[in-house]
């Protein structure tokens, strides 16, 4: 074994002079405690260990099969948006110092705690809340923990959400919630996809925690009968639950505003690469109440001050509340989060500020309802399927062509587009149905060369 | 006379104000893309389209500030941060291993980064092989049958795993009558709270005060047909390896439990144990721990669960396979517990583990755990000279794997000084704090240092010297110890907000009410 890059100590020297100074002849002997019998008697079989410069050509030799967004043009969105990620969200977030810490206390690592601070004021601001946590894994995630939270504070068992909700984050939910809640849909109108209210009170209860709905709504409009939900739910001693995609709140009401008491949504639009998946950051806001505050899985930062005039400190609120201390005894476990992200969204929206989301959330709906107003000139295409609001993602109804999603999706692919995401087992109630999203990062053409491939697709 | 609080270190202390503060109205940080005019124009004004009531009537109180201004803000919390690479962080049960800057540079190649996970897997293979043969490596490494990559902390794994135990004993309806995971009380809390939130109820052993781990008897008591399964880590953070593993895992699994072992700190079992040779159903294994990925300031994180032959159709969906020329995303597993999170986890760490394991070979990764153990034991050795540092179970194991729990037990009694305020002045000597000990604290005034296997040796030298130098300060000048950080980028907190509804303030916009004295 060649000395290690990585392993200071790897030298042979090194090695022998520790060895003598903890006092033992041979290295196994520090593995006393595991038993011989357990232990593995051959070697892994691996690939060899390789230089870094073959390293990096093999692993670059194997993404060179990938064929990004950036270089096809992509409608897909669907729970994972393509935005643009301003150069300083990279710089901020390969900071070395941000990258590489972990869990020393305010003392050692003031920046990133100020820096969760902010974040988390941020996203306050955004959905007009008091408390936000710790950011967490992704939007399904999140919703689950809402559920909880509800059933906890209620002593409830039941969830009432609309069946336009994402069948990915309902899943997720249910999972999270398994054996603790049901989570039972009510229907929606046909024609706008708003919110059955009818239903709502017909299925809403004494036995219902929360009513959690989407806006926008997975299927991209928007849910325009908030109060109304609000109201129905608090009538009946349930919270009012709401997941939000930010962006959205740019030029939408937030959540605060209409009555929510819990609000979770997907952070990732905020300054993250969409990662394959990977850049996915959840956010989960509450009432600054101390019944809603005790119910929080997550980690809390409240600012502080020091003995120095002039300092801000910052420190965990109820820090008994959390799996770490709790144990068994926790509202739903937690831990390592997605604080590179939560760091990374923040220089995002200091970037943009109040005006700059504005104009941000308005290109996106332009550019999204030019690309509904092309596709709907389309003979065969009914877009969207919903006469409601859209923001940047609307459904595309294929019937009338004669094609299948799939089919029309595997043409557009040839004339380097990719499609919407097919939902036709998402939702087969709506038929040959695509999910389309458009955001600012869609030029004039971008859009009008879809319009030209889908001519094409459903001849 | 020599100022006592100096020792030759000072840290970055900016007293920089929060980002809404800094705020001067007007002022632009980034210009979005444009609307083209002609674009513009086809389409009118869509804020109208909004129903009146859903319109945004005030914009969000965003700071706003230019590009300039957000950039140095962010550096200058940086630079008051302090990273693996700052210095020396021996941050224990986390395994702060150097994060080698070559993967770092392929994980945010566009050739991953602009990749969105629902596009058609032709366009996707690149990411889809590295994923599988990801997958196969972990197989090998652990002795498991199948792996899965999508929990995105270590917690979220023993989640799914608790769920994989569930969903194993719902198919033999027996669900009803196992309600009991069965813990040990110095594994990783997760090991409880998973659990629990997946509707477990959860018995808590605690170790032997000789042996440092829980009696056989012990466990053979709380085991019976109500246990579902047993979830444990091993080795535990106090370095010692709970011996009686195997025989546990014989005892559960003949009562009809399942077996899930918390691998999240694997870096001394490297090619030296494989848990699923032990018989462990199923384990874990967290990538921003052994597998070098950085922690990100807490996350994202990735932990990949892997399951036996006998549970691997429980595993979430979807898995990535490989039908002989291509690579693909497995959803067809009915027994499968479904999703864990939205798509297939942090795939960008996948890739860097990948390179890693690729930089390391084999050999290369018995020598990581060789040479982390080695580190941990000569840090050992140093630390047992120190005054007031004792060892808990030192007799029954004077060796330890990947790190070890000291006490400060004897410091505290004899000066009043205990594990509060030694972290808070091991930052005055540049140093990052200290693990002390997740909950409850078994060991009391704990203190738990990791040394993987990048640790050089003069760090560990170093370490030794400031622990000695502030136990030296405890017994002659313990003020200094008690009144620190003096160096820090700040100075002692007052921590009362921290329970206090109407001091807390988790957001600028709380703060500014709370200052009002405004009502909610």
């Amino acid at each position: 074994m060649p000395v290690h890059a990585y392993i200071p100590n790897s030298d042979p020297e090194t090695k022998r002079e520790m060895l003598k100074e903890i006092g033992v002849q041979s290295v196994e002997e520090l593995f006393a405690d595991i038993p011989e019998r357990i232990r593995l008697k051959k070697r892994l079989q691996l690939p060899y260990a390789k230089s870094e410069y073959q390293v990096r050509r093999d692993v670059e030799a194997i993404l060179s099969r990938n064929r990004t967004c950036d270089e096809l043009t992509s409608f897909l969105g669907a729970g994972c948006w393509p935005h643009y990620v301003p150069a300083v969200c990279d710089e901020i977030n390969s900071r070395s110092e941000f990258l590489t810490a972990y869990a020393g206390d305010v003392y050692s690592d003031l920046g990133r705690y100020q820096a969760f601070f902010e974040f988390q004021s941020m996203i306050g601001d955004l959905v007009a809340m008091d408390v936000v946590s710790f950011p967490w894994y992704g939007w399904g995630n999140v919703s689950g923990d809402s559920a909880r939270m509800a059933v906890m504070m209620t002593d409830r068992h039941e969830i009432l959400t609309p069946s336009t909700v994402s069948p990915d984050r309902l899943s997720i939910m249910r999972g999270h919630c398994e054996g603790l809640a049901d989570i039972k849909v009510v229907k929606n109108d046909p024609v706008s996809g708003q919110v059955s209210l009818e239903d709502l009170k017909s299925e809403i209860s004494s036995k219902t925690a929360a009513v959690y709905i989407e806006n926008p709504t997975y299927l991209g409009f928007v849910e325009s009968q908030c109060e109304e939900i609000s109201e129905i739910a608090h009538d009946h001693g349930a919270l009012f639950t709401v997941g939000v995609e930010p962006l959205s709140l740019g030029v939408l009401a937030p959540p605060g505003e209409y009555g929510a008491d819990i609000v979770c949504g997907e952070g990732q639009p905020l300054g993250m690469h969409m990662n394959f998946g990977g850049g996915l950051l959840g956010f989960l806001a509450c009432r600054d109440d101390e019944r809603f505050v005790s119910a929080m899985p997550h980690r809390l930062i409240t600012i502080t001050t020091t003995e120095q005039k002039g300092e801000w400190g910052f420190t965990y609120v109820l820090p008994e509340r959390t799996m770490f201390a709790a144990r068994d005894k926790a509202k739903s476990f937690t831990g390592t989060g997605t604080a590179l992200w939560a760091i990374t969204a923040a220089v995002y929206l200091s970037l943009l500020g109040p005006n700059g989301l504005r104009e941000l959330a308005e290109a996106i709906m332009q550019k999204s309802h030019y690309a509904v107003k092309r596709m709907s000139e389309i003979r065969g295409i009914k877009v969207p399927v919903f006469n409601s609001c859209h923001f940047e993602e609307f459904t595309a109804n294929f019937d009338a062509t004669g094609k299948t999603v799939s089919q029309v999706n595997r043409v557009l692919l040839n004339s380097g587009v990719i499609g919407g995401k097919d939902i036709t087992e998402e939702f087969p109630e709506l038929g040959n149905t695509a999910l389309y999203c458009v955001t600012e990062m869609h030029t004039k053409a971008d859009i009008d060369k879809l319009a030209a491939a889908l001519e094409e697709a459903i001849r | 006379m020599r100022d006592t609080r100096t020792t030759g270190y000072h840290a970055v202390s900016w007293k920089e104000p929060i980002v809404h503060q800094l705020s001067r109205k007007g002022r632009r940080g980034h210009q979005v893309p444009s609307v083209e005019d002609e674009l513009r124009a086809a389409i009118g004004d869509v804020i109208s389209h909004i129903p009146e009531k859903m319109r945004r009537k005030h914009p969000p109180e965003l700071p706003e500030l230019s590009e300039p201004e957000v950039v140095r803000h962010y550096i200058r919390l940086s630079q008051e941060t302090y990273g693996v690479d700052s210095g020396i962080h021996m941050h224990g049960t986390c395994t702060m291993k150097y994060n080698p800057k070559l993967n770092e540079y392929i994980a945010r190649s566009p050739k991953i980064a602009d990749l969105h996970p629902l596009q058609d897997i032709e366009t996707v293979q690149g990411a889809l092989q590295i994923m599988y043969e990801f997958q196969k490596w972990l197989c090998e490494l652990s002795g498991m049958a199948e792996f899965s990559l999508q929990p995105r902390g270590g917690a979220h794994a023993v989640f799914g795993n608790a769920r994989i135990i569930r969903a194993y004993h719902k198919l033999n309806g027996e669900l009803g009558q196992r309600k009991e995971i069965v813990t040990t009380v110095l594994s990783h809390p997760c090991n409880g709270g998973s659990p629990a939130t997946a509707g477990f109820e959860v018995v808590t052993l605690y170790p032997n005060e000789e042996t440092g781990y829980p009696d056989i008897e012990a466990l053979k008591a709380a085991v019976s047909s109500r246990t579902a399964g047993l979830m444990m880590t091993d080795p535990y953070d106090t370095g010692i390896f709970d011996s009686n593993l195997e025989e546990y895992i014989k005892i559960v699994h003949e009562a009809g439990g399942l077996v899930a072992i918390d691998q999240a700190n694997a870096n001394s079992l490297l090619g030296r144990l494989r848990i699923g040779d032990v018989g462990a159903d199923l384990c874990h294994f967290n990538l921003h721990k052994s597998f070098s990925t950085p922690h990100g300031s807490a996350g994202p994180g990735t932990a990949a669960i892997g399951a036996s032959e006998k549970l691997s159709k429980f595993l979430p969906i979807p898995t990535v396979a490989f039908d002989g020329s291509k690579y693909y995303l497995d959803c067809d597993r009915p027994h499968s517990i479904g999703k864990l999170g939205e798509f297939y986890g942090v795939v960008p760490n996948v890739l860097r583990a990948y390179a890693w394991m690729m930089t390391m070979g084999a050999e290369g990764l018995e020598e990581a755990s060789e040479v982390a153990v080695i580190n941990n034991n000569y840090l050992v050795k140093k630390l047992l000279k120190v005054r007031g540092v004792s060892l808990p179970w030192h007799e029954s194991h004077p060796f330890r794997l990947q790190e070890a729990r000291f006490s400060l037990q004897k410091l505290q009694e004899d000066t009043g000084i205990g594990i509060a305020e030694v972290n808070r002045r091991i930052v005055d000597y540049g140093l990052q704090d200290m693990e002390t000990s997740h909950e409850p604290w078994i060991v009391p005034e704990p203190f738990t240092p990791e040394t993987p296997e990048t640790t050089p040796k003069e760090d560990l030298d170093k370490f030794a010297e400031v622990l000695d130098a502030i136990s030296h300060e405890a017994y002659t000048s313990p003020e200094v110890v008690r009144t620190a950080p003096h160096n820090a980028s700040i100075s002692k907190i007052d921590r009362a907000p921290s329970r206090d509804p109407q001091r807390w303030a988790m957001t600028w916009r709380a703060y500014l009410r709370k200052a009002r004295g405004d009502k909610c």
